[in-house]
């Protein structure tokens, strides 16, 4: 992957915008959802967006189609919620291996495709590693602090067998993303590196944290700095923050971490914060005039949208950063 | 990342450990192989307590949390887990990275799966070959720890200096090169090991491992060194006073050589400075190997100091001869007033003017004290000892002032300090005035009752820096939102602190903070009125400070409101239909032996025994169950000390019967209605009981609880029997308490407050058991110990009216109207429903075998209609009385 540093070097590179917005302007029913592989399956299915990578894979590959178009250099695979632990709600959690490898194929298929088109613009898919919807380091139950829902060892194994799937795919990298619980990530990064030692692989990995509230802490109460120490042992290609808030309350976070961090640095915030329906309504413009700071500023390296963005705010930011200069790569004394 | 060439760690906060960081401090109390006492609250599960621990060692300034679950009786993996998922729970104590101590491999890999910081894991070694240590080191690295190594091999501990740096060189080359970890996550403990032991090949034991400490720093780039510091003075067991120097030098030459973190003692440290030149001479001579019969000069100096520092400070009198700086400084920091006067007089006669004497020499003594209190190396009844000898100086001096007409010191800042409205209790605001007195804070403290008027028009008069609520019942919380409120309508922007028994950070956030544009405080203990004042008034950081505490609370407060979502309540109708059901039938009440009302003057001598001294304890800010607490390794010196005085002071007011003990009981006929209420007869009349029944959600087939379950119902066509009483042993505090503070006296002053509480509560005990034995008569055969009785092993309960079982204060009319309580013995209700005087219980009697006490917990809107209809009041009445257990 040394031709991706050498263009992480050269210039900022643009994420992809989020999947889920996109979808729900098919207005997919339950019926599409399930198509004519899980017809019969027992539990209602509508909702589960990562499984239309397996029902509805044209779709998934056209929404991919629409951000490579926008100039997206980086995409990322429909797979936020494909482990076991996530599909637990839909019973699917036989199908996770399918899951990861029918997205990342898609993905492939639509980031080959253009860069076919145009080899002078490579196109890369970033294999995307969720949360999960448990928590290894708070416990759900509020009279009994001590409890825990799902142990690092349940999450261990749920990521590589998430991870495994996706490599098989063809990803190039991975991306463990929207970290709210930094031992969801770590166990996460701990199969990542196990699998990496096994294969004899070498694929880059990206984290990218989110910080919920204005108070600057993970929703596991750690500081933007006691986060990076916690995760800096993996040898990581870029760590960032995405989601929760919008470009301009994330702003000073990244920019904390990019005072504190060797790698690069990446930002996928929301289009805004949701309005009372729950509906993003920033538009491309307004979002690109939040980011463009970040990046005349020099403190990115990949820039990108996540809940509420649309291929038309992905456009906008490429156009951004196309002007700009990457962020340079700190050197410690 | 942060710097590869620092050590980093996390836990909610980062440790960055850079060349210019003096010594990291490793919190080592919680730690079952090295404290006794902790050892004792996990095997009896008490991990509350063990949480606080915990705490302690955060806030008394452990920049890394040593755990260790080793002990052959506990499950070390299930005791790790658990003890580690309560940590994360806690943010103040999560705050700092956890080292992860074991000698067994699955209690270090299970800790190191349930904590999201960067940990330090303490520790692995080449003792099993390189192929375990390999594998091992691998793990930690994927799990993303820092780790100790041991400097152990195949053939064993290094003991040598050579030994020592083969085995860390090996190790370090291995971790570096084979296993790919990062130099700086490498921590070597050398093994310290004892000195003077009179074995010859132990000479060296300290000296080597300085020489391997300096080689590792100098030849392994970025390592660092640790230590278990309180090994090297292994041989001294029993003579605190060697021990302490010998920890202090050996640090101090330690650091001098590279050290950079260890685990460590603080209250079995001296400072290095203060350590007497021939003890430290003989010491050092020890450690550095210096002389051939350095171990001998050792011992027979330790012969000699050995009369232990307790017995020193008391008796011994050599401390006179010393310079009169000196001498001020010891009496402030040692709280003895004996020659307080004539070194005040003989400081006067040199100073240009008697204000001088106060700003120069006893200023300068209490920022020793000041310093030592923040620093853990004193504790708060000698600080309160403190605080009285430089009362006495003051008092002296103040004439002469007065007659220069040089003004009085600049103090740090004017506190407003006030009990309020409707509530009696001051012990524990007594304890912060007189903290922050000692920190050259000039206090106003406007006492008990204090109208939110009077407050606020006085800290507008007298233009306070900050304004401190005290208040130990539930109406005072309402009243301190009320009081809040006001003030933040005068649009000042004075910072509040908040304390007192019922208040919480909860609540100071979700209900006060959001009334007051400005910064709200929750400040528990007196230790940390401290720091928070200091913070809140420090010209270049308060407004940080205020934006940071504000921010904590609103994000407290979230956390805290989402939290509450979750919970589940039932309709009081489901509530009452899932009532604790008893059988009467089979066990019928028994009548009380005597029914009616009683009244008696008791004398105080027969209550000594039945003192819980636990709460005492803690009254004081020592924490810790009584008589264990006598012998703990921290606070058991000065929790020794305290109890004397408080022995000395008992047998004072029992032989001058300075306090008077009276009470008042009555045993009634008693029926349960279908509405919670307990039907009691007495002369003819009727009077109603309204209880009130747990709605919170519970696990099928638990009973939603009320008191008058315990009661048989009328329906039952069973007669039933109930009590209530009221105890007191408070006449004569306040004038006992005014004439020690007229003496400038606030330790004794809030002693015999302390005291008098004790006395009540023990009374109140004293009374249940002549009551089950005699009276009432339903356990005639009873025969329990105190400690027995503490833990309530007898049948039956006593609860009191605002207490978690019967939260509103309002049956206290009903008691007081029943019992005539004013008229027999004179105990008063304040406005907000507090007794008067403070030291005075009142409750309930219940017989059955089956009471038993319980929580109320949150109630809903419904039962409240409820309530004021059975009891004839508006539904603001009620909700106002009932607040603190409304569901929001």
């Amino acid at each position: 992957m040394s031709k991706l540093n050498a263009l992480l070097a050269e210039r900022i590179l643009v994420l992809d915008g989020a999947m889920g917005t996109m979808l729900q302007q098919y207005g997919f029913s339950e019926a599409d959802f399930r198509g004519d592989r899980f017809g019969n399956h027992t539990v209602p299915l509508a909702g589960n967006n990562d499984l239309l990578s397996i029902t509805q894979p044209d779709a998934i590959y056209e929404v991919h189609a629409k951000y490579l178009e926008a100039g997206a250099d980086i995409i990322e695979t429909n797979t936020f919620s494909s482990t076991r632990i996530a599909m637990a709600d839909y019973a699917l959690e036989d199908y996770v291996e399918e899951l990861n490898v029918a997205s990342a194929k898609v993905a492939r298929k639509a980031a080959d495709d253009f860069t076919t088109k145009d080899p002078s613009k490579p196109r890369f898919v970033v294999g995307s590693i969720g949360p999960t919807n448990k928590t290894a380091s708070m416990s759900p139950d509020v009279n009994d602090p001590g409890y825990r829902a799902v142990t690092f060892n349940e999450l261990k194994a749920a990521y590589r067998e998430q991870t495994l799937g996706l490599i098989k795919g063809g990803v190039d990298m991975l991306m463990v993303e929207t970290v709210f619980d930094t031992l969801n990530a770590k166990a996460a990064l701990f199969a990542i590196d196990e699998i990496k030692e096994e294969q004899q692989l070498d694929m880059p990995v990206m984290v990218s944290g989110t910080i919920t509230d204005a108070s600057g802490r993970t929703l596991s109460g750690q500081t933007v700095e006691a986060f990076l120490i916690s995760i800096s042992h993996i040898d990581l290609l870029s760590v960032g923050f995405n989601c929760a808030l919008g470009a301009d309350q994330l702003k000073p976070y990244i920019q904390r971490l990019g005072q504190e961090t060797t790698r690069f640095v990446s930002a996928h915030p929301n289009a805004g914060l949701p309005n009372a329906f729950g509906e993003y309504d920033q538009t491309a413009e307004q979002m690109c005039i939040l980011m463009e700071p970040y990046m005349a500023d020099g403190l990115v390296n990949i820039i990108g949208g996540c809940c509420g963005s649309t291929p038309e705010h992905i456009a906008a930011l490429a156009q951004a950063a196309a002007k700009h200069k990457p962020r340079p790569i700190l050197q410690h004394a | 990342m942060p710097n590869p060439t620092f050590l980093t760690l996390s836990g909610l906060e980062p440790l960055v450990v850079r060349p210019d960081t003096n010594f990291v401090n490793v919190g080592e109390r919680t730690n079952v192989t090295g404290s006794r006492r902790f050892l004792r609250l996990i095997e009896q599960d008490d991990l509350e307590t063990a949480l606080e621990v915990a705490r302690d060692q955060v806030e008394g300034g452990a920049q890394i949390l040593d755990v260790n679950m080793d002990e052959g009786m506990i499950d070390g993996v299930a005791a790790m887990t658990r003890f580690l998922n309560l940590i994360q729970s806690e943010p103040d104590i999560a705050r700092i990275p956890i080292m992860i101590d074991s000698s067994k491999w699955e209690i270090i890999e299970a800790g190191l799966q349930v904590v999201q910081g960067k940990c330090v894991v303490n520790s692995i070694s080449l003792k099993e070959g390189e192929a375990v240590f390999i594998s091992q080191a691998k793990k930690i690295l994927r799990y993303g720890a820092a780790v100790i190594v041991m400097a152990f091999d195949e053939d064993g501990q290094a003991d040598s200096f050579e030994r020592r740096i083969e085995i860390c060189k090996r190790s370090y080359d291995i971790l570096v090169n084979a296993v790919g970890f990062p130099p700086s996550d490498i921590i070597f403990d050398p093994n310290i090991f004892p000195v003077a032991t009179g074995m010859e090949e132990h000479k060296t034991n300290a000296l080597d491992f300085f020489k391997a400490t300096k080689w590792i720093r100098e030849n392994l780039p970025h390592a660092h060194i640790s230590g278990g510091v309180s090994n090297v003075s292994f041989s001294f067991r029993g003579n605190n006073a060697v021990r302490e120097a010998m920890h202090a030098a050996f640090l101090y030459h330690g650091i001098q050589h590279g050290m950079t973190m260890g685990i460590v003692n603080p209250t079995m440290l001296e400072v290095y400075d203060e350590i007497p030149k021939d003890l430290l001479e003989r010491v050092e001579d020890v450690l550095l190997n210096r002389r051939d019969d350095a171990t001998e000069r050792l011992l027979d100096f330790a012969e000699r100091v050995k009369g232990d520092t307790k017995a020193k400070s008391k008796n011994d009198l050599t401390w006179r001869k010393q310079e009169l700086q000196a001498r001020i400084t010891h009496a402030l920091v040692k709280g003895i007033d004996q020659f307080v006067v004539e070194d005040i007089e003989e400081a006067r006669q040199q100073a240009k003017a008697p204000i001088e004497v106060i700003e120069g020499p006893l200023m300068d003594g209490m920022n020793v004290v000041g310093d030592l209190f923040g620093s853990g190396k004193m504790f708060l009844p000698q600080v309160v000892k403190s605080a009285r000898v430089m009362k006495k100086a003051v008092a002296y001096l103040l004439p002469y002032i007065e007659a220069s007409q040089s003004g009085k010191p600049e103090a740090a800042g004017k506190i407003l300090m006030a009990t309020v409205k409707g509530d009696v209790h001051d012990i524990g605001k007594n304890i912060v005035s007189v903290v922050l007195g000692c920190n050259n804070y000039d206090i106003i403290d406007m006492g008990v009752m204090v109208p939110p008027e009077r407050i606020i028009e006085t800290a507008l008069a007298e233009q306070v820096d900050a304004i401190g609520l005290s208040g130990l019942i539930t109406p005072s919380l309402d009243e301190m939102v009320y009081l809040v409120k006001e003030l933040n309508k005068t649009g000042h922007n004075i910072p509040v602190l908040i304390g007192g028994a019922t208040t919480s950070k909860a609540h100071t956030a979700v209900k006060i903070a959001p009334q007051y544009d400005h910064a709200v405080v929750h400040v528990n203990d007196a230790s940390r009125a401290v720091t928070v004042v200091g913070n809140l008034l420090q010209p270049k950081t308060k407004d940080a400070y205020k934006a940071t505490i504000k921010s904590d609370y609103d994000d407290f407060r979230t956390r805290f409101q989402k939290r509450s979502e979750h919970k589940t309540y039932v309709s009081l109708a489901e509530a009452r239909t899932k009532r604790l059901k008893i059988d009467f039938e089979s066990q019928q009440p028994m009548p009380p032996k005597q029914l009616g009302i009683q009244q008696i003057d008791q004398e105080l001598s027969a209550l000594v025994d039945y003192i819980d001294w636990t709460p005492f304890f803690r009254s004081w800010d020592l924490h810790g169950k009584y008589p264990a607490i006598l012998t703990d390794d921290i606070v058991g010196e000065q929790a020794t000390q305290l109890f004397e005085d408080a022995q000395a002071m008992l047998q004072q007011v029992i032989a001058g019967k300075l306090l008077k003990a009276k009470a008042v009981f009555g045993l009634f006929k008693a029926n349960s209605t279908v509405q919670d209420d307990i039907e009691v007869s007495h002369n003819n009349q009727t009077y109603f009981f309204r209880t009130l029944r747990q709605q919170l959600l519970k696990s099928k087939g638990k009973p939603y609880r009320a008191l008058s379950d315990y009661i048989a119902p009328t329906a039952s066509g069973i007669q039933d029997y109930m009590g209530c009483f009221c105890v007191t042993a408070g006449f004569g505090t306040a004038e006992l308490a005014k004439e020690f503070e007229a003496r400038n006296d606030d330790y004794n002053s809030i002693m015999i407050k302390a005291l008098a509480d004790r006395f009540a509560e023990a009374f109140a005990e004293y009374l249940h058991e002549q009551v089950r034995i005699t009276h009432w008569g339903y356990q005639p055969n009873e025969s329990l110990t105190n400690e027995e009785l503490i833990k309530e092993s007898y049948n039956g309960i006593r609860p009191a009216p605002g207490y978690p079982a019967c939260p509103d204060h309002l049956e206290k009319e009903t008691i007081w109207e029943l019992l005539q309580v004013k008229e027999r013995i004179g105990v008063e209700l304040t406005e907000s429903l507090a007794m008067w005087p403070a030291a005075s219980v009142s409750g309930y009697y219940f017989a059955h075998p089956e009471a038993a006490y319980f929580g109320l917990g949150k109630i809903t809107k419904e039962q409240v209609q409820d309530y004021a209809t059975r009891k004839n009041i508006t539904i603001e009445k009620a909700t106002q009385w009932l607040q603190p257990n409304l569901k929001e």
